[in-house]
């Protein structure tokens, strides 16, 4: 609505300046280091000036020094099912369940894996320079534990809340899990308004969620399996409880659900042969403010995002891994909430060194063909899987995973990519450990994986067409000039149509990366130019720059009902960016 | 209801206005004062700045003390005079979500109108303003010191990223804070929004 092309203020253009100075200047880290302006982790040292709440308040806080490289990269635990649940699931809500409509798939796949998981909250420790923080956790721990799961293997996940009712300080102890990009039906899909608290009347409420875990496609055109280049494998949880999801899951609440089946099996010697156990890592990304008592700390009143100082990998800051002379594949989440990384891997003893590694996913699918490349931009909720062969690395030394991308502000990043070294470090590799047996990928890249044919002429031409426009007015997102009312339905898309959205960004240089809920969409056109190859696999979020315009063909198969379309810097989406969309029965 | 409320609003403002006026008129020059700052991680008394504020109906209040303190609230910005009609439809609307919320608003959760153009909006518009709007009990407007309530609009996070568009009142803001002081649990809605909707914010969040 606004065009937001007006100058900075003098504090902002100041600091901004002051950056580039020092990255134009060239200084070396030890300068930087001697000036006050890199601390010794290896971050530009926050200065005030940076936003514009800062000049007034001590908000912008800068966290204590941490040391880096302290502690191991930690690898969440693969959960492991029950053999029953008491009382056993049904189709209609239990007594003590949060749920509030009757499951519409349970009876035709009866879940096969049952897993139980407790939500508490409890104590982390981020990093050992740090006290241990209050933080809420699936089961206690952060991030959740990791679901191991196998594709015509039915799930039911029973989340039981068992947060504080009295809780004080940032984060509602209320919940609705979503399983991001999983084709889900809508009543265990985690819809931002189907939270539940954790006891009414002292009676300890828990909610069912049913994962069918088919392919899309299954009920028709694809009877009875579904469509196996629609395979999904790394898929992330996490609580989207509306108007708080940013806090909740600052506050812990994340975790992997990875899926598999007989191409991606799990076993490096089968199938795509994909680096696989010890050798396969989840990685999510969540940069944290922490107070002067080094105290996790979150602003309840920024607006436009919340950007950290400290980087964390899976709950630690600036964590260690150390790996064999082999390929290994990193499932890269940026779990939020507001900041994009554009991930290089860095030699810091030779910053010109150029180190690419091979891009597999994007999002949810595997690409129909992988691409070799320099980095990679993640925007919040986006995954990135990669292969990275540490044998090209000389033994007894240590790569950086280093962001590059410049961002201030929740606004998006500045587009400017910093130079090598004057990131932030995020994570070190050291290539330390013994050569071991590598039987993944014996092929050369690119690697191929499922199809993707573009839609056909008759699908183009018989799928309806939709615009999201999404814009702002008086500091209100809307979306098609609509505020956010979770009874207004803005698209019903009708069971086992497909139809063309054209997302468009109108909010001027602000940056939004757009989730769609369940199935996931194909790329037609970016701009009004074919995708580039990272973005021609199947996608969930979609990133709208400045002014950009996408176009998307989704289909709409298998289950009925309500989901969201929304932005997924957390902080935007709080602040009501999204709307609802249901899919009717034919 | 509103009838009712109408009529003790306005026979309640006859008397003390006078008063009120002059002790508005007198802060407005008071000099520039040194507020505690916050430390960050608390969302208290150290955070909320506790001015001098003078409210529709003619008193004097303190800004923490009186209004946020262990309550619950449902806060936005205005002007009388704004010419784009944005700030009357905001309000309308938070009338209507205190007509949802009914007798609640008062005594569970209060509401709070803050001017921007503190130096326009003395006591006696926004008592206007506010009957106009057909404002209930629990529901203050209030103006003070130009410098207390930047303060505390910053606080509140009424602030737009960018400073340019910031310094300009016309893109001002009609996002509402609605929060929890006691529990520090603080979210922010679109004010113009379905009134219904706003309520059950209101009620799974902070009630």
């Amino acid at each position: 609505m606004y065009l937001l092309r007006f100058k900075e203020s003098r504090l902002v253009r100041r600091a901004r300046t002051n950056r580039e100075e020092i990255v134009q200047a060239g200084l070396s880290r030890r300068d930087m280091v001697r000036l006050g302006l890199l601390s010794s982790s290896g971050y530009l040292v926050t200065r005030l000036g940076l936003s514009s709440r800062t000049a007034d308040v001590a908000l912008a806080a800068t966290s204590p020094p941490t040391r880096p490289w302290i502690e191991p990269l930690p690898i969440s635990p693969i959960w492991q099912p029950v053999a029953a649940l008491n009382p056993p699931p049904q189709v209609d809500p239990l007594p003590g369940e949060g749920r509030t409509r009757p499951h519409q798939a349970l009876t035709r796949f009866p879940p096969q894996k049952l897993y139980e998981v407790h939500v508490k909250e409890a104590q982390h420790s981020f990093h050992p320079d740090l006290p241990l923080q209050t933080i809420w956790g699936y089961n206690g721990v952060v991030p959740g534990p990791t679901y191991h799961i196998r594709y015509q293997e039915p799930v039911l996940v029973r989340t039981y809340n068992e947060l504080p009712q009295n809780h004080t300080g940032f984060g509602v102890p209320q919940l609705t899990t979503h399983l991001h990009n999983n084709h889900t039906p809508s009543e265990s899909d985690g819809f931002p308004m189907d939270f539940f608290p954790s006891a009414i009347g002292g009676t300890q409420l828990f909610y069912d969620q049913h994962y069918p875990m088919q392919l899309a496609g299954f009920s028709k055109q694809f009877t009875p399996f579904g469509d196996t280049r629609e395979s999904l494998s790394t898929l992330w949880y996490h609580d989207h409880r509306v108007d708080f999801t940013a806090q909740n899951v600052y506050k812990g609440l994340a975790g992997f659900f990875l899926v598999f089946n007989d191409k991606d099996t799990g076993d490096e010697t089968t199938g795509f042969r994909l680096p696989s156990g010890e050798f396969d890592i989840p990685m999510i990304f969540s940069d944290k403010v922490f107070d002067s008592n080094g105290k996790l700390f979150y602003d309840l009143f920024s607006f436009d995002g919340i950007i950290g100082d400290k980087f964390t990998v899976n709950g630690k800051i600036q964590p260690f891994l150390q790996v064999h002379p082999r390929k290994y594949r990193f499932r890269w989440l940026d779990g939020g909430p507001s900041r994009f990384y554009q991930l290089f891997l860095t030699d810091l003893n030779n910053l010109s060194r150029v180190i690419p590694f091979e891009q597999i996913a994007n999002d949810g699918n595997l690409l129909p063909l992988s691409v070799t490349v320099n980095s990679t931009l993640i925007a919040v909720a986006e995954r990135v899987d990669v292969v990275v062969d540490f044998s090209k690395i000389q033994p007894g030394t240590s790569v950086y995973l280093e962001n590059r991308a410049q961002q201030f502000d929740g606004r998006g990043p500045t587009g400017v990519v910093l130079p090598a070294g004057r990131g932030n470090l995020v994570l070190r590799f050291d290539v330390v450990l013994p050569p071991v047996a590598d039987n993944s990928l014996p092929q050369t890249p690119p690697y191929k994986f499922y199809d993707m044919p573009a839609p056909s002429a008759a699908e183009l031409s018989a799928a309806k067409t939709r615009s999201f426009t999404f814009d702002s007015s008086g500091d209100q997102w809307v979306v098609n000039n609509r505020l956010f009312d979770p009874n207004v339905v803005m698209a019903n898309p009708t069971e086992g149509t497909s139809e063309i959205w054209t997302l468009q960004n109108d909010g001027g240089d602000w940056q939004h990366p757009i989730h769609i809920h369940f199935e996931e969409f194909q790329m037609l056109s970016r701009n009004g130019s074919p995708p580039s190859a990272i973005e021609r696999g199947r996608k969930d979020v979609a990133r709208l720059g400045p002014d950009d315009q996408v176009k998307l063909f989704l289909r709409f198969r298998d289950f009925v009902g309500r989901y969201p379309i929304h932005c997924h810097n957390t902080v935007h989406e709080d602040h009501a960016m999204m709307a609802r969309w249901d899919i009717v029965p034919a | 209801m509103t009838l009712t409320r109408r009529a003790s609003l306005l026979s309640a403002f006859a008397a003390p206005v006078a008063g009120a006026l002059f002790a508005w008129s007198m802060n407005g020059q008071s000099a520039a004062r040194s507020v505690p700052k916050p430390r960050p991680g608390a969302f208290g008394s150290e955070y909320f700045p506790n001015v001098r504020l003078h409210t529709h109906e003619g008193d004097e209040v303190r800004f923490y003390d009186d209004l946020l303190k262990g309550n619950s609230a449902i806060i936005n910005v205005m002007y009388t005079q704004c010419q784009d009609g944005r700030c009357s439809l905001i309000t309308s609307n938070l009338a209507a979500l205190q007509r949802e919320l009914g007798d609640r608003v008062g005594r569970d959760i209060f509401m709070y109108s803050i001017t921007l153009r503190p130096h326009e909006d003395t006591p006696r518009l926004l008592l206007e303003y506010a009957a106009r709007h057909h404002v209930g009990p629990g529901w203050l407007f209030l103006t003070g010191d130009a410098d207390d309530i930047e303060l505390v609009r910053r606080r509140l996070g009424f602030v737009n990223v960018n400073p340019v568009l910031d310094a300009d009142i016309n893109q001002h803001t009609s996002v509402v804070r609605i929060g929890n002081e006691r529990r520090e649990r603080w979210c922010m809605a679109p004010g113009g929004t379905n009134p219904r909707y706003l309520a059950s914010i209101v009620e799974s969040a902070v009630l």
